[in-house]
């Protein structure tokens, strides 16, 4: 029994089709749970008033972002050096995913911000390497898209992802070069005491689960109709051909 | 080797439009930013070192899709795929040329501009120099996004999506170096960061390019 085995279409189809509906009834509780009690049942901060329950989708959804790009980048290497197909599949659904969960981010931060920092936008580090990142996952998915032939496409992206996360990184280095910015600090870490207070530190802990468990479940269901949209084509190849 | 390198210049030379257009772009860029920002030299000084740096980026990135794609057309890539030369240098003496014909002129003409810029005179040095150790880096970043889209119809579009956040590191590094230049202060720290950028680049990008070419071809 080694993970590899689950890089059989088949193996993953029967086993992702038995978890698939656990990791959604979990991701959705989570979520209802966490921004319910985040949203409802937490005091107002006492500078930033309600505004601050914004972070239960900003954090999240910023972490799973870059989370996204690291995913990608596992997979595209697995496929490069094993040459599974579900990987590069998994890495192609994980894509779309991704750049939701950064816009969301940029979009959740502009929103928190217009009233905390009296603007929609700052040519802050972290807001300008979010912005880098979109950028990023734009055009690996614009190259997916482009190209026809899909092992192609997947060696082609895979390279793409390499070589545009050690770019990524770069650019959030050399941004870091104009100021330290707006942006607070990290508000989560772990070798600090206490992060947050705990009334909001909790609710936000559940949140994240919750976003790792959707990033996990939309993967999930985007992989089974990758590999779903594969055999059929194979399917209409094979009958074109007879 | 030598061979490639002149073939690639004088195609570039005496094919038309590779040569001159880029820098005919550059100057275009340096010359409607006045007409759309307005005369003031204060704000046009202030402003020189980004203008100037993302024309080069722009007219660096014009004449990429031509780097590779009309080697495709005719077939001889396929021939250089095959020849006794490592594909890595190929794909490294093709940015090479490119830079000949695009980053080093830009470079040698970047001055000139930076008059018409009002660029502050403390930041002429920094400007050349950065140009220099920098348009390499954008020649080489983008000849693996050109190899990246050699087997697309029509990637000129493409080739600068992906294309340009790559250059995001250069572009920064460098217009810092020539704007703590223009202000009198020391631009040695992003001038430095900015060509170790461009020495990686050099170093790895031509395998990731020649990879990506070598599945383009299969």
């Amino acid at each position: 029994m080694s993970i590899w085995e689950y890089a059989n279409p088949k193996k993953f189809m029967q086993t992702s089709a038995v978890v698939l509906p656990f990791v959604a009834g979990l991701a959705g509780l989570c979520l209802l749970v966490g921004l319910v009690w985040g949203f409802f049942l937490t005091p107002d901060d006492y500078k930033q008033g309600s505004t601050v329950k914004i972070i239960y989708l900003h954090v999240p959804a910023a972490m799973m972002a870059i989370n996204a790009w690291v995913m990608m980048l596992v997979t595209s290497l697995i496929w490069l050096v094993r040459r599974h197909h579900v990987s590069a599949l998994a890495a192609k659904a994980a894509a779309p995913v991704g750049l939701t969960f950064t816009v969301i981010a940029l979009v959740t931060g502009a929103i928190w911000g217009q009233p905390m920092w009296g603007t929609w936008w700052a040519w802050d580090p972290r807001l300008t390497s979010f912005l880098i990142l979109t950028l990023f996952y734009l055009g690996y998915i614009a190259l997916w898209a482009a190209i026809e032939d899909p092992d192609t496409a997947a060696d082609l992206t895979a390279v793409l992802c390499l070589v545009g996360s050690v770019f990524a990184l770069l650019s959030r280095y050399a941004v870091l070069f104009w100021n330290q910015g707006l942006h607070q600090g990290a508000s989560l870490s772990m070798d600090k005491k206490e992060n947050v207070a705990d009334v909001f530190w909790l609710p936000l802990l559940v949140c994240i689960a919750g976003f790792v468990l959707l990033f996990v479940a939309l993967v999930l269901v985007r992989t089974r109709t990758e590999i779903r949209a594969r055999r059929l084509s194979a399917l209409l190849a094979r009958e074109r051909l007879a | 080797m030598l061979a490639l390198l002149t073939r690639d210049l004088r195609l570039a030379f005496r094919a038309g439009g590779g040569f001159g257009l880029g820098l005919a772009f550059f100057l275009l860029v340096a010359v409607l930013v006045p007409l759309g920002v307005g005369p003031e030299g204060a704000v046009l000084a202030r402003i020189a070192p980004g203008i100037l740096w993302v024309g080069a980026l722009l007219a660096c990135l014009l004449s990429l899709d031509r780097l590779f794609a009309l080697d495709v057309e005719d077939g001889s890539l396929d021939l250089l795929a095959t020849a006794p030369m490592p594909l890595e240098v190929v794909v490294a003496l093709k940015a090479l040329a490119h830079w000949l014909v695009t980053g080093l002129p830009l470079t040698l003409a970047a001055p000139v501009l930076g008059l018409l810029l009002f660029l502050p005179e403390a930041g002429y040095p920094w400007l050349v120099a950065a140009l220099a150790l920098g348009t390499p880096a954008l020649s080489v970043i983008g000849a693996f996004g050109a190899a990246l889209t050699v087997g697309v119809k029509r990637g000129g579009l493409l080739l600068s999506l992906l294309v340009l956040p790559l250059y995001v590191p250069t572009l920064i590094f460098g217009a810092e170096a020539v704007k703590r230049g223009a202000a009198a202060l020391d631009g040695t720290t992003p001038l430095v960061l900015m060509a170790g950028i461009t020495l990686g680049a050099v170093a790895l990008l031509p395998f990731a390019a020649a990879a990506a070419i070598r599945i383009n071809l299969r």
